[in-house]
């Protein structure tokens, strides 16, 4: 056994994935996905609205301008979320939290991250995006020999106007357009619309919030709801929210979501959670897949 | 919607021409400032102390910038508006105390701001949320910091800027204020909208026509 098979050897192996997770985190917050671009610039075309137009000019000028100077979209780079696809045969595996903690270190020095997260108790930002239960990870674990890891840094502003309701079970489905439509009428202007909407029901509490951010955050627009009925009610929700005329910023127009996505999971027959999460118009996400050769690819 | 380029300090005048709707590009210094820092200006101004900066005449800006240290100062990176909801609290006692003229935030403000802008003769203006390189590419220099103790985002940032904006008059000097009247218009709405989608949902017929 040479001196390359030591652990150095598998550090630098190990480097080139963190750098590969901060690159993406690079891509994520200085580059906005073309879904989510494409529908801005329709919303722009249909807009008549003159002050809603000259924000979603601003916003096209600003993702231009973040493109062309590398500059993050949006200061608050957020809090980083990172989906796992852990296949479970990737040589990878045992050193993945390690490298998914070094790398949003790395990307918070050199891109940079604004440092956002703080201890709720002591108020103390390590000032390295990093801290009891940030990043935030989730895993799922998959067949196979990839890795693919969704990046999603996540802004406060959309996030502080999540809803979680229990609405009596029996009134089912029906609760559901009160509970979207008065969580976005309380939403206002804060979360920056035009957003995206994130419908989460069923599951426990935590279930329904956590497919509802997924659905919000990671599903591309445009893409249609497998589920027919779903894809319909989708249809019909975007069309009532943006009959209710907030519009861009909340300043009136005919764009207030750019899209509603809904997911779901099986229920417990005394609960009906309906979790609702808002991804505002900067949409910040991109996926890396590792191959077991180690080869990164990066795509958004 | 008429478009205003001004200079800061901004003076009585320079904000009560300003009406709902205008757009305006502000040059001078603007004065970043979120929760922890006006709860300070305003603990100052009670012991009767004086604030770091002179903000008569002045600009708030809500933000919490991205920002990166060089040899001679800090560059801004990223700096677009915060929430100002959070700042209601404190807004109108500011502007009263501190003789503020322009606040700058996104997601609108509340009755006791609106109350505060007529009397005082102030107005609060959005720039376009999300957009913080634009704003960083107005911001030119640093000039100063102070209250970093309070983190980077929370502290109090001094920017020299030329031509920042648009800015677009949310609340102006006259008791009008956009994004709440909006909001109102909205909120009329809501019971119809959400009967409309009940029996959508409720009609079987309708079930199926979604299903299609
Ligand atoms: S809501 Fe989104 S776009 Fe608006 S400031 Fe926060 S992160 Fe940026």
């Amino acid at each position: 056994m040479g001196l390359d098979d030591s652990p150095g050897a598998s550090t630098s192996y190990n480097d080139e994935v963190i750098n590969g997770v901060v690159e993406a985190l690079r891509l994520a917050v200085t580059n906005l996905p073309p879904d989510v671009e494409s529908a801005l610039r329709k919303a722009l075309e249909a807009e008549e609205n003159p002050a809603a137009r000259a924000q979603l000019e601003a916003i096209l000028r600003n993702v231009e301008i973040a493109r062309r100077t590398g500059r993050p979209i949006c200061q608050d780079t957020g809090l980083i979320h990172y989906y796992v696809e852990a296949g479970v045969e990737s040589p990878i595996l045992p050193s993945l939290r390690g490298i998914l903690l070094e790398a949003t270190r790395r990307a918070t020095k050199t891109i940079p991250l604004r440092p956002n997260t703080v201890d709720p108790i002591r108020h103390v930002n390590p000032g390295d995006n990093t801290g009891r239960g940030v990043p935030i990870i989730h895993w799922e674990l998959v067949e196979g020999d990839r890795v693919r890891i969704h990046v999603v840094p996540k802004g406060g502003g959309s996030e502080a106007v999540s809803v979680l309701k229990l609405p009596p079970p029996g009134r089912g489905l029906e609760a559901l357009p009160g509970i979207v439509v008065d969580a976005v009428l309380d939403a206002g202007a804060k979360p920056c619309p035009p957003t995206i909407v994130g419908v989460g029901i069923g599951g426990g509490a935590d279930t329904a919030l956590y497919i509802a951010k997924k659905a919000a955050s990671l599903r591309k627009l445009g893409s249609k709801n497998p589920d027919p009925f779903l894809a319909g009610l989708e249809e019909e929700l975007v069309n009532a929210i943006n009959s209710l005329g907030i519009g861009v910023m909340g300043l009136g127009g005919k764009t207030t979501v750019l899209g509603v996505h809904i997911d779901y999971a099986y229920r417990h027959p005394a609960n009906y959670p309906v979790g609702i999460v808002f991804q505002c118009w900067a949409t910040r996400r991109a996926l890396v897949e590792i191959s077991p050769g180690g080869s990164i690819r990066i795509t958004q | 919607m008429a478009t205003y380029h001004l200079r800061t300090p901004l003076s009585e005048e320079d904000v009560r021409r300003l009406r709902v709707g205008d757009i305006v590009y502000v040059t001078g210094i603007i004065v970043t400032a979120r929760d922890s820092a006006h709860r300070r200006l305003l603990e100052i101004v009670e012991s009767g102390g004086k604030p770091p900066i002179e903000l008569r005449g002045g600009v708030i800006y809500h933000c919490g910038p991205v920002v990166e240290k060089t040899p001679t100062g800090w560059r801004v990176i990223a700096a677009g508006p915060t929430t100002s909801a959070r700042m209601e609290i404190y807004e109108a006692e500011v502007i009263e105390k501190l003789g503020v003229r322009m606040i700058i935030g996104k997601g609108g403000m509340g009755e006791k701001t609106t109350r505060a802008c007529r009397e005082y003769g102030a107005v609060y203006t959005i720039f376009t949320g999300g957009a913080g390189a634009l704003a960083a590419n107005a911001i030119k220099e640093v000039v100063g910091v102070e209250w970093l103790d309070l983190g980077i985002p929370e502290a109090l940032w001094i920017f020299r800027v030329e031509e920042f904006g648009p800015l677009l008059v949310a609340i102006d000097s006259y008791g009008r204020n956009i994004i709440s009247e909006n909001m109102a218009r909205a909120r009329e709405k809501r019971d119809q909208v959400v009967g409309r989608l009940v029996e959508i949902i409720k009609s079987k017929h309708n079930l199926r026509e979604l299903g299609k």
